[in-house]
């Protein structure tokens, strides 16, 4: 409906102009289209449209949680295709949006160009990832090997073809439009395709640490929904007048027993804890191995405080369960603030919801927007807190350098294995 | 007020012919020159002022390159900070955003975040021995992502709440612009950085490939020019171009065979902790010794000689003016187009008869990634202090299977002895 309003504006005139200045800056009088379908339209024709809503709502609700449980089932190929769908889909969103504000579906080349930097960008990202994850697989073959090698060079080369393509199709009277929506372009390039890429490198890791971030924004977002609907009665943010501290509160406290939870009962499972790993021989994904030491049950001590409430003096409990507190943590104290930013950007634009796609609920971005912010924290706790630097990758690297660089790095690694005692002086271990 | 976001909505719909100029920038030439200059005609005076500008600027190049690295380290690093500014300071007056709160602290602070985060990288590579010894750096380096992350993080809630009613538009179109700035300036100055610590000559050969370009483009326009090259900048012409092209290769060419005898430019930068300076000693690497090439036939006949001897790195300095000059243009003609975009002449009054600093550095843009994408692709493979700090901090088990696999390739391929202990 968006695209019918560019194309009935006067000259001169904007969508902005003839809308209210509202507290709700996305109060543009026409009401987004019905996507509803009409098995749903049928069932709930006798409600009042309110409850009709909320019932949209709920079944949409539960029918993406279903399908998120069946890609899980599904394993991690598919869970992979999904975040690459999931990302081509926001950023398409995004670029329509911008489009539809500077009505520039006349600019020359520009559809091609945001695509193909998507492409660009995206084949740098899943290259990095391939060659290191990949690694066997790639040595083999020969056309493979050499992309892997000149990875970077290649990338760059393909994206200085789009950005030559840009100054060539610079027109006289569209500069100012061009440059916004090269700029636009890759800030939504920066937003969606790291994030995206993140998430695959966090689900590389372990299934876990792909799905208990994800489960704590969505429960989050749940129930600070319901502790606000029942309990809600001081806004929180002139942003989003209906979020309130309750709703805030309520959630926060709610997410991390139900990422407490969630971990104790993921844990116990291989198939979710161990590393993604690419099995040469069978060409597929496995994941099977040692738990590590955060999937192994631990006797702590509950502090004297607790230990009155709940009368235990120790509880078995997963180290991975502490970490599933910081993370929840995070996803409901400022996660939050990507749906603040994604609020002001739909109210700085003048829009409702960034599309139409999901019945009752808006665009995939605005199911994602809390995410954003979630992957980022989650891999930068991974590589900071969790594990250090890949260990096949590092070898890799060293059989890149030179002789004499190999045997300086040797001798060190020797020097301070020696110095710590993991390495006898005289013996090779 | 109240219309302030109407009309600049309208203002960014129509088309560009619409929005009214800019008044033209003052004029900061120094009274000196202005004196000495009194008596030429105005298009002379210009020539003149440029010239001599020109030539002070290239001086004073010369003089940071011999006082050292750290100079030159500082000197980049101050000018990114200027371009920065000039490009932020660009974005407020199009606005007219000067009295949005907060945004002025905001745009400086993620300036700070990014570079904390680009230099806490390069400083643990580079500065391992002297970060070894301190414990404190010893914590910011082994969390130094997750710092920088909370750093960011901070920054973009508070710009989150710093949201006011009537501007968000604005406010947003503010925060990518001051995104896109970052992107553009900070990252290419920590790469010219990086190709710095790789070896001045890979740091000043680009730059002067750069320089050149634009100085004999010009005047190759100048006497032969006559073919326009591209609608966006009307004064660039194909014999120029061309012209510009064949002489930095040449240029490139020469000044490599120079740079290349002397260990000062050529040995990578190294931080000696004991007398805490930077120094530059080393055995040159293959690249930087003279090797005998064969003449392709086709050349013996114009030249008259069978061999030459060359440095392996002048093969490289062809490859480097070549982008310098095919593709380093297209920065500026980017940069040109912003300017017509923006409808300003010049990005700012820095430099008397040339503009801001920006105008002088947009065609190195995407020269210091070339630089760094070659060196990484091309000559080196990943950086062995690097490699050795992450070596370290893996967990006993993993440093041993990694060490008896290294031990195991390097006296597989005959680097170690087997049967020497210790």
């Amino acid at each position: 409906l968006q695209e019918s309003e560019s194309e009935t504006r006067l000259d001169g005139e904007t969508a902005s102009d003839s809308e209210s200045k509202s507290e709700f800056g996305g109060s543009s009088p026409v009401p987004t289209s019905d996507d509803t379908p009409e098995v749903l339209n049928r069932a709930l024709s006798n409600l009042s449209s309110r409850w009709k809503n909320w019932w949209v709502r709920g079944i949409l609700t539960l029918a993406m949680i279903t399908f998120f449980f069946i890609i899980i089932y599904l394993g991690p190929m598919v869970l992979m295709t999904i975040v690459m769908c999931v990302q081509i889909k926001c950023f398409h969103e995004i670029i329509t949006i911008g489009y539809n504000v500077y009505h520039s579906y006349d600019l020359p080349w520009f559809r091609t160009l945001s695509w193909y930097f998507l492409l660009c960008v995206n084949y740098f990202f899943y290259g990095e990832t391939v060659t290191d994850y990949f690694f066997t697989l790639v040595q083999r073959e020969e056309p493979l090997r050499i992309l892997s090698k000149y990875h970077r060079f290649i990338s760059f080369a393909l994206y200085l073809t789009g950005f030559c393509m840009f100054v060539l199709s610079l027109v006289k009277k569209h500069y100012r439009l061009q440059f916004y929506m090269f700029g636009w372009t890759h800030v939504t390039l920066l937003i969606v395709v790291t994030q995206s890429h993140l998430i695959i490198h966090n689900l590389f890791e372990g299934m876990i640490w792909f799905i208990v971030p994800i489960s704590c924004v969505i429960c989050n977002d749940i129930m600070a929904y319901m502790f606000g609907f029942f309990f809600g009665r001081t806004p929180l943010i002139k942003l989003s007048p209906k979020k309130t501290w309750e709703g805030f509160i309520g959630g926060f406290f709610s997410t991390v027993l139900f990422g407490l939870l969630l971990s104790y009962v993921m844990s116990g499972y291989r198939c979710f804890t161990c590393p993604v790993e690419f099995n040469n021989d069978t060409n597929s994904f496995t994941v099977d191995c040692e738990p590590s030491e955060l999937f192994q049950l631990q006797e702590y001590n509950i502090p004297v405080v607790l230990q009155s409430v709940v009368g235990w003096k120790t509880v078995r409990m997963y180290p991975f369960q502490i970490h599933s507190i910081a993370l929840s943590t995070f996803a409901s104290l400022i996660g939050p603030f990507g749906g603040f930013f994604a609020s002001g950007f739909k109210r700085a634009f003048k829009i409702k919801d960034f599309a139409n796609t999901i019945p009752g609920h808006g665009g995939i971005m605005d199911r994602f927007d809390c995410q954003y912010l979630m992957a980022t924290f989650v891999n930068v706790y991974i590589a900071s807190f969790i594990r250090g630097p890949n260990p096949s990758k590092l070898i890799q690297q060293f059989l890149t350098l030179r002789p004499d660089q190999q045997l300086h790095i040797f001798n060190t690694l020797k020097a301070h294995l020696v110095d710590r005692g993991i390495l006898g002086s005289l013996e090779d271990a | 007020e109240v219309d302030l976001e109407e009309r600049l909505c309208e203002l960014d719909l129509r088309s560009d012919s619409d929005i009214p100029d800019v008044p033209p920038p003052t004029d900061s030439t120094p009274e000196i020159l202005k004196r000495a200059l009194s008596g030429l005609s105005a298009r002379w005076k210009n020539w003149w002022i440029r010239g001599i500008l020109t030539l002070a600027m290239i001086s004073g190049f010369f003089l940071i390159i011999y006082l050292g690295s750290f100079m030159l380290m500082l000197l980049v690093l101050s000018i990114q900070v200027k371009c920065y500014h000039e490009i932020i300071t660009i974005g407020y007056r199009v606005y007219h955003s000067y009295d949005l709160p907060w945004f002025r602290s905001l745009s400086w602070y993620f300036l700070l975040c990014v570079n904390y985060f680009f230099y806490g990288e390069t400083v643990a590579d580079y500065f391992a021995t002297f970060v070894q010894r301190r414990e404190q750096l010893q914590f910011l380096i082994r969390y130094h992502r997750f710092i920088s992350f909370a750093l960011y993080l901070t920054g973009f809630c508070m710009f989150v709440l710093s949201l006011v009613k009537k501007h968000y538009r604005l406010q947003f179109y503010m925060f990518a612009w001051t995104h896109v700035t970052l992107l553009i300036t900070v990252t290419q100055s920590h790469l010219v950085i990086q190709n710095l610590f790789e070896g001045m000559i890979w740091f000043l050969v680009p730059i002067s490939s750069v320089i050149c370009n634009d100085i004999t483009a010009y005047i190759f326009g100048f006497f032969f020019g006559r073919t326009p090259l591209i609608k966006l900048s009307p004064k660039k012409t194909w014999e120029g171009f061309i012209g510009g092209f064949f002489s930095t290769v040449v240029f490139g060419f020469i000044f490599s065979y120079f740079l290349a005898q002397h260990q000062y430019f050529v040995c990578p930068v190294e931080y000696n902790s004991e007398t805490n300076r930077f120094v530059t000693e080393c055995e040159p690497s293959e690249l930087f010794q003279m090797k005998k090439y064969s003449l392709p036939p086709l050349l013996q006949a114009v030249l008259g000689w069978e061999t030459v001897n060359m440095y392996p790195f002048q093969m490289h300095s062809f490859a480097l003016s070549t982008f310098a000059s095919l593709i380093g243009p297209f920065g500026g003609f980017f940069a040109s187009g912003f300017k017509r975009a923006f409808k300003i002449k010049d990005f700012a009054d820095t430099i008397p008869g040339h503009g801001g600093i920006m105008d002088r550095f947009d065609c190195q843009y995407l020269m210091a990634t070339f630089v760094h994408v070659y060196i990484t692709s091309f000559i080196r493979g990943p950086n062995p202090s690097k490699l050795l700090k992450q070596l370290l901090i893996l967990q006993p088990e993993q440093q041993l299977s990694v060490y008896k696999t290294l031990k195991s390739h390097l006296v597989e391929k005959g680097i170690l002895q087997p049967s020497l202990r210790g």
